[in-house]
């Protein structure tokens, strides 16, 4: 018995799949699929967060809809991933926020940014707001250092354990396999290279609209948030460890980083929002498309917000961006837990255990 | 979208493998090419969208072929199956030339990959296409129209014109209205006629009425029919087709491979009166997986019941259909609605004649029966540990051997043994000429490929004199 609707639909076509198998090269859904015979919810939620959405056993489907068995597994794999969420969130109660979550995420940004352009003209000495103000920290005469980065350290780790905590409900749902280093090295580098959003080398879902560039826009979009992280922690290790203070000169390591970062986190979201809008809508979750675009958007915010920041950061107005930066940095922290964000975190670990499962597979194999 | 009225130098009758090769190849070749598919666009590509392999001669291994496989193996392997009952000029044509498909495939765009998960027995001989036959045509289709070849769905042959072996025209239903096409040369690659239960019905009676059809409903076999009445000379037993035993749950077409059912040699099949009928392990089951539609069509009612117990739910690949389950024989005939008494008697009578032996289901075991009529040769094992399984299956038809005799050109012969001037075939409506009886995996698609391309080769260059 299942838990929802789209589960117990998810459990009928991998009976399907399973007595039919000609997508086995596509990606690893399913020879992960070939290694059960049943499908119980923990079993479909892993196969769901395993499947990259690619589209292309869909296309490829001989039972794809019109056909009377009205096969299409990434739109039902999405719903059970989008569901999933859900159930793995932490604290349990917080799953509210995935419902509505493009409001959540709006009003979230938005008070963020409220509370920081109050906080800057209540607690900061008359006008300095909006005064001008340049040289080294510029930025703390509005907020202290040591405030800013408790309350983004409080936030950020707030966000990691949350996390953690989903991705402990998510590990242990199902008898977890026994990792190697191997199997380890092997999910990083299919993270690190989408290897499972190219169809299984035809690329993704190919129709009459030409190529889906799925895979470049979240490479910019994942590699230019790791540049913009790492510009946050240069940055902290220059003001702790070599008494430099931001801001940092145009050529310095830590502008460098979060501008070239930053560019991928404008062409990249904007280019998966483009790709989602442009693709059909019957290969995903329509209900999810608040969730979506909400937290491509909100990456988006933070590289626009950083960006004027960085031009304007000598002039009066350096005060209100700079709130509004930070407004934005703070909800993407406080909302990494209840945002599409998870879902890198539940793909990544059902890579491992799909890595770990097939070499045991293997191994079980020739010791046969 | 062009006029019906123009003049092309070739007109491809169908839409799946050997028509798509038979269109790109004579584009390819500088002609201008109408594909008319009677099917619409989803269901395309006739029974290719339920392939997923082809079987090619290759001198070495390949990043996705395991090992050699001789153009001779190959050939004996073909002699075999057929037990001689093929043309061998056009077997060796078909051989040769298939070592050159595993090329000309990818450059058509499709993909191969290594056989996987419950397919390692064809790792050395059958390429796989990447994502299936669905995967294939998709990419044939792009390939075609990116050579400017023209594509009709829903575009049903309704008549030829044919003097003296010589094409004229074709009347296309379109529509709900008639075009007439011309065209400097005819391929035809329409497939067999195992969708038609009225022309199965000429060789099998009205047992064919309780037929499942395990591809396409779309394969009438109109075009082969017009063709024969119009003089093209006929090859292959037109009683015959391939047939398997399939899930008698799965619908009347198109139910493809998920139906399969691969549990015959762990357990024994009855028919409606609860008695065995063939000996379930006479061979390794790719051997035999393709006489038991035959046996099971010629019980009454054409359907019968594979029965097995608990311990061998998990040894074969799943289907579909769950298996019916019961926790004692009695239960489980009145659940099958067969009688409970000669039942129990079939299984204690078969338990009763089961000898001991060592069990291995990859090799022609020493499990078998002792004094039993039909025997159980090897495999046999007791039916008593509950809960006890059974699959109803029917007779699934996969193709039909009846077809339109051609030379090594690929083109037709007229029933007067003259070749025609300007008509060729390829695929399933001529694989008779090869395959005149039984089957080897992938061999339907290297048939389809090899003869598609020789056909649109020989279209081009007769439509370009």
């Amino acid at each position: 018995m299942h838990a929802t609707e789209a589960l117990k639909e998810a459990d009928r076509l991998m009976t399907i799949c399973n007595s039919c198998r000609y997508c086995e090269g596509l990606c690893a859904v399913f020879p992960a699929m070939e290694l059960r015979r049943e499908f119980g919810d923990a079993d479909l939620n892993y196969l769901a967060n395993l499947c990259h959405g690619c589209g292309a056993c869909y296309t490829d489907c001989q039972f794809s809809p019109p056909h009377e068995f009205a096969v299409n597994v990434p739109a039902v794999l999405a719903k059970v991933r989008n569901d999933s969420y859900l159930s793995y969130a932490w604290p349990p109660a917080l799953k509210l926020l995935f419902g509505a979550n493009g409001m959540v995420v709006g009003l979230l940004t938005a008070t963020c940014i409220s509370l920081f352009l109050l906080g800057f003209v209540g607690w900061s000495a008359g006008g300095e707001m909006f005064a001008v103000h340049a040289g080294p920290g510029a930025f703390y005469r509005l907020m202290s250092h040591n405030a800013m980065a408790l309350l983004f350290g409080l936030a950020f780790a707030y966000a990691l354990a949350a996390m953690a905590m989903g991705a402990r409900t998510f590990w242990l749902g199902s008898r977890p396999p026994a990792i190697s280093p191997d199997d380890a090295a092997m999910a990083v580098s299919d993270v690190a290279t989408l290897r499972y959003l190219g169809g299984g080398g035809a690329g993704c879902d190919v129709d009459d609209a030409g190529k889906d560039r799925r895979r470049l826009y979240h490479h910019l979009t994942f590699y230019g948030f790791l540049l913009c992280f790492a510009a946050t922690s240069v940055a902290t290790l220059y003001h702790y460890l070599l008494g430099m203070e931001a801001p940092y000169p145009p050529y310095d390591l830590p502008v460098v980083l979060g501008s070239v970062g930053g560019i991928g986190l404008i062409i990249g979201p904007i280019g998966l929002l483009h790709q989602k809008l442009r693709r059909g809508a019957h290969l995903g979750d329509a209900r999810a498309f608040g969730m979506e675009s909400a937290f491509v958007l909100l990456l988006v915010a933070t590289s626009v917000t950083g960006f004027a920041l960085l031009l304007a950061r000598e002039t009066a107005a350096m005060g209100v961006l700079l709130a509004v930066h930070l407004g934005v940095v703070l909800s993407l922290f406080l909302l990494l837990p209840y945002s599409k964000m998870v879902h890198g975190l539940y793909r990544g670990l059902a890579l491992l255990r799909s890595a770990a499962e097939r070499r045991a597979h293997r191994q079980q194999g020739n010791t046969a | 979208m062009e006029s019906w009225d123009q003049h092309y130098d070739t007109l491809v009758v169908g839409g799946g493998n050997a028509a798509l090769c038979a269109a790109i190849a004579a584009a390819r070749g500088g002609a201008r090419v109408l594909v008319v598919e009677a099917a619409p666009k989803f269901y395309r590509g006739g029974n290719t969208r339920h392939t997923r392999n082809m079987r090619c001669a290759h001198a070495k291994a390949t990043h996705t072929l395991t090992g050699p496989y001789t153009q001779d193996e190959f050939y004996d392997d073909l002699l075999k199956v057929t037990g001689g009952k093929t043309d061998p000029e056009l077997a060796r044509l078909m051989i040769g030339e298939s070592e050159d498909m595993l090329d000309w495939i990818v450059e058509q765009g499709v993909r191969w990959q290594p056989s996987l998960g419950g397919t390692l027995s064809l790792g050395r001989t059958n390429s796989f296409f990447l994502g299936g036959g669905r995967a294939m045509l998709n990419a044939l289709y792009a390939t075609a129209e990116r050579l400017g070849v023209t594509i009709r769905y829903d575009a049903e042959i309704v008549d030829l014109t044919i003097e003296d072996g010589f094409f004229l025209n074709a009347i296309v239903a379109h529509d709900n209205k008639r075009h007439a096409v011309t065209a400097a040369t005819l391929i035809a690659a329409s497939g067999g006629f195992e969708a038609n239960i009225a022309w199965l019905k000429e060789g099998w009676g009205e047992a064919a009425d309780n037929f499942l059809i395990r591809g396409t409903p779309y394969n009438k076999g109109t075009v082969l029919k017009l063709l024969l009445d119009k003089g093209v000379g006929a090859i292959g037993d037109a009683t015959q087709c391939h047939a398997v035993a399939i899930d008698a749950r799965a619908p009347k077409f198109d139910g493809g491979i998920i139906t399969r059912l691969d549990c015959v040699v762990f357990g024994i099949v009855v028919n409606r009166r609860a008695e065995r009928f063939y000996d379930e392990g006479e061979d390794i089951w790719p051997k035999r997986y393709a006489i038991w539609g035959r046996l099971v069509a010629a019980q009454p009612e054409q359907i019968a019941y594979i029965i097995f117990d608990a311990p061998c739910l998990e040894q074969f690949m799943p289907s579909l259909y769950p298996p019916i389950r019961a926790e004692t024989i009695g239960d489980l005939a009145g659940k099958l609605d067969l009688d409970g008494a000669t039942l129990e008697k079939t299984i204690t009578g078969f338990n009763a004649a089961v000898r001991p032996g060592t069990f291995d289901h990859t090799i022609l075991d020493d499990c078998r029966t002792e004094g039993l009529h039909p025997a159980k040769s090897h495999w046999a094992r007791r039916i008593e540990t509950p809960p006890f399984y059974a699959y109803p299956v029917r007779p699934g038809i996969t193709f039909t051997y009846l077809g339109t005799r051609v030379n090594a050109q690929a083109r037709m012969m007229m029933a007067d043994g003259k070749p025609s001037a300007n008509m060729f075939a390829a695929g399933e409506i001529m694989a008779g000429n090869v395959l005149g009886q039984g089957y080897a995996a992938g061999i339907g698609m290297t048939i389809g490929s090899v003869f598609g391309r020789i056909a649109g080769r020989e279209a081009a260059r007769h439509a370009r004199n």
